[in-house]
């Protein structure tokens, strides 16, 4: 019998006729608010993009067509040389190589080590609380080049409450290592580091706390608990900080100069690529017997094929890490 | 009956305890990372500095610095004000436009990934790096002008400031207006970590709470008041922390980078520690301030 109904009524203004005008209202408004969003977001995404697609065209272009008057966005003699020459100059494969280590294993780290204390002064009542809490708010607001020169002192000097000196009689010079970035990072000094304690403890406040109470009753410790039923529902922030992490690492200039200045990583590769650009022509040329200078207009070129060349493997990695964005606490069993 | 007792105090005391296991790599870091540049800053802020061969000679000079910053440098007032003042309109214009996106981009449409993907542009292309590189690439600025030039017949801003004025109401909160209008780029790429905290919030709302709202006769406009505010309003106050920091501490803030000439090319530490000093404790006041006001009306789910 209802088979016989639900066939009556497949025709769609029957549909309309019968719900009295709503169906027809309910899909106009669903048209109208696709398109709205579609303008706005077109709008919007064009202008963010805009200045990347023109960074591609002029990547593409010869240095000719950079003088032409004509050409403006479509290059007149299209050559991928401009890529071969910035991957040469910021010698590509092996900085990308460092980069990424050393970004993956410092984000992770940040992360881990942010994890666990953001979610310490979530969940825990224990004496001076706040007042810790004010040293991390202290911590982000301030920046890193204030501190520097008497950073850069102490890791000169390296010593642990004079415990070295008093065992090997002299400081130990840890400048010019990984070390020191590593040992910050592992205690949440690293970059931008207390912003993560901050966003990771606002989202743990907001995770109902029966669901940690079960886990007690049902016999989990602190640790068990925190590994096995907190950090599961906490992967959308966990996935996002460490996404700012790892880029916020990747194109960072300030601490890789300080610390890492040996290493070539792409940042500081892309902040010296002008430079290096002018060494690299000079050099060539001086071997033909002439001298010759970079156009403003070619280096500022092979400068935005560096900005690309650094960015594309951040997006690739972005689009992967997005679906730990769409994990979502309906799945955890209590209903918020 | 008395063992229970004891047991029921160790549980809080042991809470305690591993609550400072949680936070202790923060306040070792703390202590030995922190603590001794930013006494040495500060005093540095009260004492004139000379660089000698590979080592500093600091003289006291009490608060000499100070003065200087406020009453004899014809900048530093100016840019201060100006800066804080900028800041105010930029971060709301902030907040609005991030959560606005963020609500679009949690709907169910078409290309969404890719939407969001661009979206997250803009957090890579304002840190570290790339910040100072796009500001200084005249071949990009020019292709900009070529741009704007080629589109100047469709200039819609114009004409509705064009309509507006004419009108005559309240013309200063529309001047204010209309200057984020124009920097519209400026407040895009500088939301792009705004966005992504609001959308891992509103992907935490379960979505059973919504049903449970619409089956009750609630209007999509009243569950974005009722649920949709309530559940994120934490995030509200990360967010709005941010954006305050992220404005007053980038490098092209103007104050910022007076102090970082004075510091690298006049080599004058004293006075840029006294004026970063300055700017921190007004930086840390507004802070402090609006997020008090926010935070009483922040609801955690306790």
């Amino acid at each position: 019998m209802s088979k016989v109904k639900a066939k009556k009524y497949t025709n769609f203004w029957e549909r309309n006729r019968k719900s009295g005008g709503y169906l027809m209202r309910r899909t106009m408004m669903g048209y109208g608010v696709s398109i709205c969003r579609f303008i706005l977001l077109f709008g919007m995404c064009f202008l963010i993009l805009q200045p990347i697609l023109n960074k591609i065209s002029v990547s593409f272009m010869s240095e000719a067509d950079l003088y032409d008057p004509v050409v403006i966005s479509i290059p007149l003699h299209f050559t991928t040389e401009n890529y071969w020459l910035a991957a040469k100059i910021m010698s590509y494969g092996k900085s990308l190589f460092n980069s990424f280590t050393i970004s993956l294993t410092i984000a992770i780290l940040q992360i881990a080590m942010c994890t666990l204390v953001g979610y310490g002064f979530a969940r825990f009542k224990f004496p001076f609380k706040n007042f810790w809490f004010a040293c991390v708010i202290l911590v982000i607001l301030i920046p890193p080049q204030t501190i520097s020169t008497s950073l850069y002192l102490n890791f000169r000097f390296f010593d642990i409450f004079g415990l070295v000196e008093a065992a090997t009689g002299s400081a130990i010079n840890l400048r010019g290592s990984v070390i020191p970035y590593y040992l910050l990072s592992a205690t949440c000094m690293g970059l931008k580091n207390g912003l993560y304690i901050y966003m990771i403890r606002q989202f743990f406040r907001n995770i109902p706390k029966e669901l940690e109470e079960a886990a007690y009753v049902d016999g989990c410790g602190t640790l068990k608990t925190f590994f096995r039923i907190m950090l599961p529902d906490a992967k959308p922030i966990i996935t996002s900080c460490f996404l700012f992490a790892f880029v916020w690492q990747w194109t960072d200039s300030f601490y890789s100069n300080m610390f890492l200045g040996s290493t070539k990583l792409l940042s500081t590769e892309l902040y010296r690529v002008v430079d290096n650009l002018g060494v690299y022509i000079n050099r060539e040329l001086g071997n033909a017997g002439g001298q010759g200078m970079v156009s403003v207009a070619y280096s500022n070129c092979i400068l935005s094929t560096g900005v690309l060349m650094i960015i594309i493997p951040l997006i690739i990695l972005y689009l992967f890490a997005q679906k730990g964005f769409v994990e979502s606490l309906s799945s955890s069993g209590i209903k918020m | 009956m008395k063992k229970q007792k004891n047991k029921l105090a160790g549980l809080q005391k042991r809470k305690a305890v591993s609550g400072y296991l949680f936070v202790a790599p923060f306040i070792i870091g703390f202590l030995l990372f922190m603590v001794r540049p930013l006494v040495h800053s500060l005093y540095m802020s009260f004492s004139e500095v000379e660089l000698g061969a590979g080592n500093f000679v600091s003289h006291f000079r009490g608060i000499f610095n100070y003065n200087n910053a406020f009453r004899v440098d014809p900048d530093f007032n100016r840019l201060l004000t100006e800066e804080i003042s900028r800041m105010a309109v930029n971060s709301l214009a902030i907040m609005v436009f991030s959560f606005f996106v963020a609500l679009i981009l949690n709907q169910k449409f078409k290309g969404r990934a890719l939407v969001r993907a661009v979206f997250f542009l803009p957090v890579i292309l304002s840190s570290g790096v790339m910040l100072g590189l796009e500001t200084d690439n005249s071949l990009m600025a020019n292709l900009q002008t070529s741009v704007e030039t080629a589109a100047q017949g469709v200039n819609i801003t114009d004409a509705l400031k064009e309509i507006l004025r004419t009108a005559g109401v309240g013309v200063r909160a529309y001047e204010k207006v209309f200057e984020v209008i124009d920097n519209i780029y400026d407040v895009a790429i500088s939301s792009g970590i705004q966005i992504i905290i609001f959308l891992s919030g509103l992907q935490t709302i379960s979505s059973s709470m919504y049903e449970a709202a619409d089956i009750e006769g609630c209007t999509k406009w009243e569950s974005l008041w009722k649920i949709t505010f309530p559940m994120v309003s934490s995030l509200f106050l990360v967010n709005w922390i941010y954006t305050i920091v992220d404005f007053c501490m980038r490098s092209d803030n103007a104050v910022i980078e007076k102090i970082q000439n004075t510091m690298m090319k006049n080599m004058n530490y004293g006075f840029a520690s006294a004026m970063s000093w300055v700017y921190f404790l007004i930086v840390i006041a507004i802070v402090g301030v609006t997020s008090l006001i926010i935070s009483r009306r922040v609801y955690y789910y306790e």
